[in-house]
């Protein structure tokens, strides 16, 4: 077993600036770091999961109180945009993923770059479809609650309850456009720290715990699409749009 | 290098499985299976959101440090979940009459 003097074989200890850029002193080598980095990111996320957990288990209870009127208004949303969505929101984790392979390798700076701006775009196109095709819809067709709010008298008995789900409705996905724009800034502090070489194959853990944050976004929005969309009995198809 | 290094194949592959579970749910959602609708649409989405932890978020590959924090999170995640459900579900199975409609008419008796 070679001697080591805090981590570092003990011919780079005595030329202490030996070390890789990026690793910090305290840990023994960047591999620990990289596991501390990852488990402080997770600890984090768990903490969201309890935040969006909370909204979920209250979705719960509502959609169980007012079953009738939540399967109306989830027929009253959008689906082929929701689909939409999923799909732009899954690349952009594929890119994402795509971004920290490069670095990981040792590929060029342009190619994560290059993958780091994809990820943004597919996220600002999540955010536009979800803006412009949805809520902007909503508000013109009087959906939004506290803007306007019809109800219309086709929706019959349960009409008044209709825009409880609709609260949920944006209060969730708001909630999660909200992460998306965080995260849309994140990356592009990301983007300007790997144009100035700040990353190695050795130290990419900013990229790394990033990713962990939106690839958990994008999980956020997997359970919001069938809960908000789909189990709203499309199959019967009355009162839709 | 640090962290294990996923394939760029692997990637690819688990995204196109997350493409054909999206289409499979929104497939699914336009049939009447009555309460499975629910089931399904959920059983799904948990399918993918384990595709992206284990790959995507490297979780196959991380320590047992980590994976004990993240099991800890949905622990916690299914204590909230399902005590408020076990509650809020089971209410009307109280055999118990609601104490207003007892103790009203022993008031208007009263007096």
């Amino acid at each position: 077993m070679q001697m080591r003097i805090r981590g570092c074989p003990v011919a780079d200890a005595v030329v202490h600036n030996a070390h890789p850029p990026g690793f910090a002193h305290q840990f023994e080598d960047i591999e620990q770091q990289h596991e501390a980095g990852n488990l402080g990111m997770w600890v984090f996320l768990v903490t969201e999961i309890m935040f969006f957990g909370g909204l979920f288990a209250c979705y719960a209870v509502y959609r169980s109180l007012h079953l009738q009127a939540f399967e109306l208004g989830s027929r009253l949303l959008e689906v082929p945009s929701g689909a939409a969505n999923t799909v732009v929101l899954i690349a952009s984790s594929l890119t994402m993923a795509l971004a920290i392979h490069a670095a990981q390798t040792g590929k060029r700076k342009s190619v994560v770059m290059f993958y780091l701006v994809m990820t943004m775009i597919l996220g600002a196109a999540f955010l536009g479809i979800k803006f412009t095709f949805e809520w902007h819809r909503d508000f013109v067709e009087h959906l939004v609650p506290g803007f306007g709010f019809e109800v219309r008298p086709e929706w019959g008995a349960i009409g008044q309850e209709v825009p409880m789900f609709f609260c949920f409705y944006f209060f969730m996905t708001g909630l999660h456009a909200m992460h998306m724009i965080i995260g849309i800034g994140i990356l592009t502090v990301l983007t300007i720290m790997t144009a100035r070489d700040r990353f190695s194959e050795q130290y990419y853990a900013p990229l790394e715990v990033t990713g962990l944050y939106w690839h958990f976004v994008d999980i956020v929005w997997i359970f919001l699409f069938p809960l908000l969309y789909l189990i709203g009995g499309h199959y019967a198809m009355g009162g839709g749009r | 290098m640090s962290g294990h290094v996923v394939p760029t194949r692997v990637y690819v592959g688990i995204f196109l499985a997350l493409l054909c579970l999206t289409g499979l749910t929104t497939w699914v959602a336009y049939f009447d299976l009555g309460p499975m609708n629910t089931v399904v649409a959920l059983a799904i989405a948990v399918t993918k959101m384990l595709l992206v932890i284990l790959y995507f978020m490297h979780l196959k590959y991380s320590s047992g440090l980590t994976r004990l924090v993240i099991l800890a999170g949905f622990f916690w995640l299914a204590i909230l979940v399902v005590l408020t459900l076990s509650d809020e579900l089971t209410r009307h199975w109280s055999p118990s009459p609601d104490p207003w409609s007892v103790l009203l008419p022993l008031v208007r008796g009263l007096l």
